[in-house]
């Protein structure tokens, strides 16, 4: 074999098994969370709250972090929701093509994305203070909205971008106005896309502990008002990981399978729905 | 609509703008360079050196880096130029999967496997004593949790390099991988840069994986079996005691406002590299 060949055969090699590489991580980590967590999930542990304090308490389970969890990726999904779909249908049929403000909104969401979301969570404190909020669920959803919002928008926009131009022009041609071909036309064409966008910008809200850890605090209860603090799970994960106890750390296992079988059935749902709308779209 | 536009294309000032007005009181008392390259941090004494925290950033990001990257790109080579198209429709997905995986598990895991595998293991192996967590636990993890976006990011970019350009290589007899060392990879290299400044801005910002495997002692690592205490880990660690100290809490808005910073700059670069890419592709 020439000199060539084995290098080519070394190089594939080693493609090969880096890719092997970080498909394995992959696996190791789900079996991991699996392995711990799933000894440690029973009825109690998703149907009660932690006794005893969520530190210490030996009994009970994590129902203030998966309520508090869905409350607050919920309550951020939606203010999130209300304002990238004004932004991105904007972009898309009141703008001109070659608008600065839309490129320019375009490029802040890109690099917004990038923005660590400790500093979310910092400038959700800043917010908090500046209204003299204490930590609580409204706080939290504040600073979580605020870290979905690129993501979510961008991803709308990629979508809304497909949609072809003729249809815009059919639309107009009936006499549609610019409003009424943004939600009830080209909204609904785009809706598969608008939800995939919608379901990954909630993974990633109720994934997310660095912006919350300021913001929503933590508890033992469940909220109920927006003005209370807010257990998480990724939080639940995090403190209740730190205790010398074993049965408080059983609850930071059972919380972490939960959030990854939520992120996977997140992940399942958007493909599927992606797979299954696109079919009848206009195209 | 329009307003709301402007206002949402405007968050990363206010933002930036926010922080500023908080981390004020500091900087009226203390000059920029003594809070930057200061090693000594006491918040009681009003001792507000970040040096410490900085260089265990820099050393985290960096060993993860030196992990992630290759990996990536020859996983990103071969996705991109080897790879069967169904092995791809396998693949894509898990690493999407690997995206979305919460940092707490990454921290997590990280303790339960990479932490113990440090400690027992590896460090001995070396002859040095380690309690596991340390620099080189932070980075095997933020290496992982940047593998999806350099990925992603890389196999757009050698996706996007003309097919005929590599045909031309490939019809003067020379093999695949020459193809890729010398016309792929040349064509690609801005984008391959932006690919991994993104992952550079994320793994220097990302912080609840960090704060759970890196160690968090206040001083500069000497080895990557020391632990660090990265700038984002002690953001996050202190929000419970800021209060109670004065300047802590303007102290930590700074670093946020110098972690956002940082990161904004390094994310403002790749998108204008892969802005011009993609231009120049059209």
């Amino acid at each position: 074999m020439s000199r060539r060949n084995i290098e080519e055969n070394v190089f594939k090699g080693l493609m090969v098994v880096s890719t092997l590489i970080i498909l394995s991580t992959l696996v190791l980590i789900l079996a991991t969370v699996t392995v711990k967590g799933l000894p440690a999930l029973n009825l109690a542990m998703i149907t009660q709250t932690p006794k005893g304090g969520y530190y210490l308490g030996k009994e009970g389970g994590v129902l203030n972090a998966i309520v508090g969890s869905l409350y607050l990726a919920g309550g951020a999904t939606l203010l999130a929701i209300s304002i990238s779909l004004v932004v991105v249908l904007y972009l898309n049929v009141y703008a001109k093509k070659d608008s600065h403000l839309a490129a320019f909104t375009r490029f802040s969401f890109d690099v917004l994305w990038g923005i660590p979301s400790i500093v979310y969570g910092a400038f959700g404190f800043t917010i908090m203070i500046f209204f003299g909020l204490r930590t609580s669920l409204l706080a939290g959803i504040i600073a979580v909205s605020l870290l979905i919002l690129p993501i979510m928008s961008r991803a709308m926009d990629e979508v809304i971008r497909m949609v072809p131009e003729e249809l815009f022009d059919a639309s107009y041609a009936l006499g549609a106005t610019r409003l009424e071909t943004a939600f009830k036309v080209i909204a609904r064409q785009a809706l598969p896309g608008i939800l995939t966008a919608v379901l990954v910008a909630f993974g990633r809200g109720i994934g997310d502990a660095a912006s919350v850890i300021f913001t929503a605090g933590f508890t033992d209860s469940i909220p109920y008002s927006l003005f209370r603090p807010a257990a998480t799970l990724p939080l639940a994960i995090f403190f209740q990981l730190g205790t010398p106890i074993p049965e408080v750390q059983d609850r930071a296992y059972a919380s972490a399978l939960i959030l990854t079988v939520i992120i996977l059935i997140i992940s399942v749902v958007s493909r599927i729905l992606t797979k299954k709308f696109t079919k009848h779209i206009v195209k | 609509m329009m307003l709301l536009t402007i206002f949402s294309g405007l968050i990363v000032f206010l933002m930036a703008f926010g922080l500023y007005q908080r981390s004020r009181p500091i900087l009226a008392i203390k000059p920029l360079t003594e809070l930057l390259f200061s090693t000594s941090w006491h918040p009681l004494r009003g001792e507000f050196g970040f040096f410490p925290f900085i260089m265990g950033t820099l050393w985290v990001t960096g060993v993860a880096l030196a992990i992630a990257v290759p990996l990536c790109l020859l996983t990103a080579i071969y996705l991109s130029q080897y790879a069967h198209r169904r092995v791809r429709e396998w693949t894509n997905p898990l690493i999407d999967l690997l995206a979305g995986i919460p940092s707490v598990v990454y921290g997590m895991w990280g303790i339960l496997i990479i932490v113990p595998l440090i400690k027992n293991h590896i460090a001995p192996f070396f002859g040095i004593f380690s309690t596991g967590y340390s620099v080189i636990a932070g980075s095997i993890v933020l290496a992982i949790m940047i593998f999806p976006i350099i990925i992603h990011v890389a196999v757009e970019v050698f996706r996007s390099v003309p097919y005929e350009v590599s045909e031309a290589s490939l019809a003067l007899g020379a093999t695949k991988w020459q193809t890729v060392k010398h016309v792929v990879i040349r064509k690609a290299m801005p984008g391959v840069i932006a690919a991994i400044v993104l992952g550079l801005s994320r793994a220097f910002g990302e912080t609840m994986a960090v704060l759970m495997v890196a160690g968090n002692v206040a001083k500069v690592p000497s080895s990557v079996f020391d632990p660090a205490y990265p700038l984002p880990a002690l953001i996050a660690n202190n929000y419970g005691e800021m209060l109670s100290v004065p300047l802590y809490d303007s102290a930590l808005l700074l670093a946020s406002l110098v972690l956002l910073l940082v990161v904004l700059f390094f994310n403002i670069i790749s998108r204008v590299i892969l802005i011009r890419v993609e231009r120049s592709i059209q």
